[in-house]
């Protein structure tokens, strides 16, 4: 057991609440023009809060939307959000180890609660086992932050200042670049898995017929393609996988 | 339509909540198998570069500040590796580059 993972719930929640700074700053503005579709498909600003309350998944939350707006039913719902947001299975199975056999079943019920790309990212990337005060640290900002956006564009029905809106919006690609870069350059199997999976990824985004496979699926079939190949290849070996240097040689 | 809007929405909160939270309270031991931890293990990084590229450019107005944005948090997370600084920074240099566009 490390030093930080023997702290108390305290200092894992400050630490959630700093971590998750950055992540409500980008969420603010990307829910903006989440709330603006919001606005367009006739939901009020309130309603589009509780959708963001509620769901907190911003590809679901589109998917939610043009269901709302068609009308088509309630089973078409299901479907639809089962299908949109499929990687938080994955992401949901990769927390559960992360989380430890200490985890009380109460703790994992509230944590899956807020699994978002974002707060999935930060909570794979802490040192040792998760304490879940870290993720309702997290998620105590990031959460108000991405509530505030979609009430705000669904009330003005505008986005943030072009320039800012637009800076703001790359916090959480920055974000999930701290996440990935710095064990990326402590192994070299990292490396590599990071680089594949950003080459597969564009090749995805401008390939005939892989183009048209919604951003949903694509990190599904290139996470258990990539991470398997990778598994089978470079399989981690326990003491390196607790000092998070992945399968070093 | 205004009737339905928050039974449409809790009918998704209860299947999003069921995808989020059914491996995470029915796998609570440390799975044995050496292939399924390692994969699991890698999971983030594959997902995380999945998302971040070739996402990021086009995240902002412009190519050329997107890639100045990448490029600068690529910088920033490889010389500091902070969480918050490479956020921020990542967003002042799209904003500065905003300006000569």
């Amino acid at each position: 057991m490390s030093a930080e993972e023997q702290r108390g719930n305290g200092f894992w929640y400050k630490k959630g609440l700093r971590d998750g700074i950055p992540i409500a700053m980008g969420y603010f503005a990307v829910a903006f023009t989440l709330g603006i579709t919001a606005k367009n498909i006739g939901m009020t600003p309130v309603q589009a809060a509780v959708s963001s309350m509620l769901l907190h998944a911003s590809a679901g939350q589109y998917a939610a939307m043009t269901v709302i707006a068609s009308g088509t039913g309630y089973l078409e719902m299901v479907m639809t959000t089962l299908i949109v947001n499929l990687r938080y299975l994955l992401m949901s199975c990769a927390l559960s180890q992360k989380a430890g056999p200490e985890m009380k079943m109460g703790h994992r019920m509230a944590v899956s609660h807020y699994i978002t790309d974002e707060i999935f990212g930060i909570a794979s990337a802490v040192e040792g086992k998760l304490n879940p005060f870290y993720n309702y640290g997290a998620a105590s900002v990031a959460g108000p932050g991405w509530t505030a956006g979609t009430f705000l564009g669904a009330l003005l029905g505008t986005a943030l200042p072009d320039r800012i809106g637009r800076s703001l919006g790359v916090a959480l690609y920055g974000m999930f670049m701290a996440i990935i870069i710095p064990p990326a350059k402590k192994s070299r199997i990292i490396f590599g898995i990071v680089a594949a999976s950003m080459l597969a990824s564009y090749l995805f985004s401008v390939l005939p017929v892989a183009k048209e496979i919604s951003e949903g699926f694509k990190i599904i079939i290139l996470t258990v393609v990539i991470a398997g190949f990778a598994a089978w290849k470079f399989p981690v070996h326990e003491k390196a996988e607790t000092e998070e240097e992945g399968g070093e040689q | 339509m205004t009737q339905n809007v928050y039974l449409y929405l809790i009918v998704a909160a209860v299947t999003l909540y069921v995808i989020r939270a059914l491996p995470m309270t029915l796998i609570r031991k440390d799975i044995k198998s050496p292939f399924i931890r390692s994969f699991l293990y890698y999971v983030p990084y594959v997902t995380l570069a999945v998302m971040t590229f070739p996402a990021i450019l086009s995240a902002t107005g412009s190519r050329i500040s997107a890639w100045a944005g990448f490029a600068a948090a690529l910088l920033i997370a490889y010389v500091d590796g902070n969480l918050f600084r490479v956020a921020i920074g990542a967003c002042l240099v799209v904003y500065a580059a905003e300006f000569y566009i």
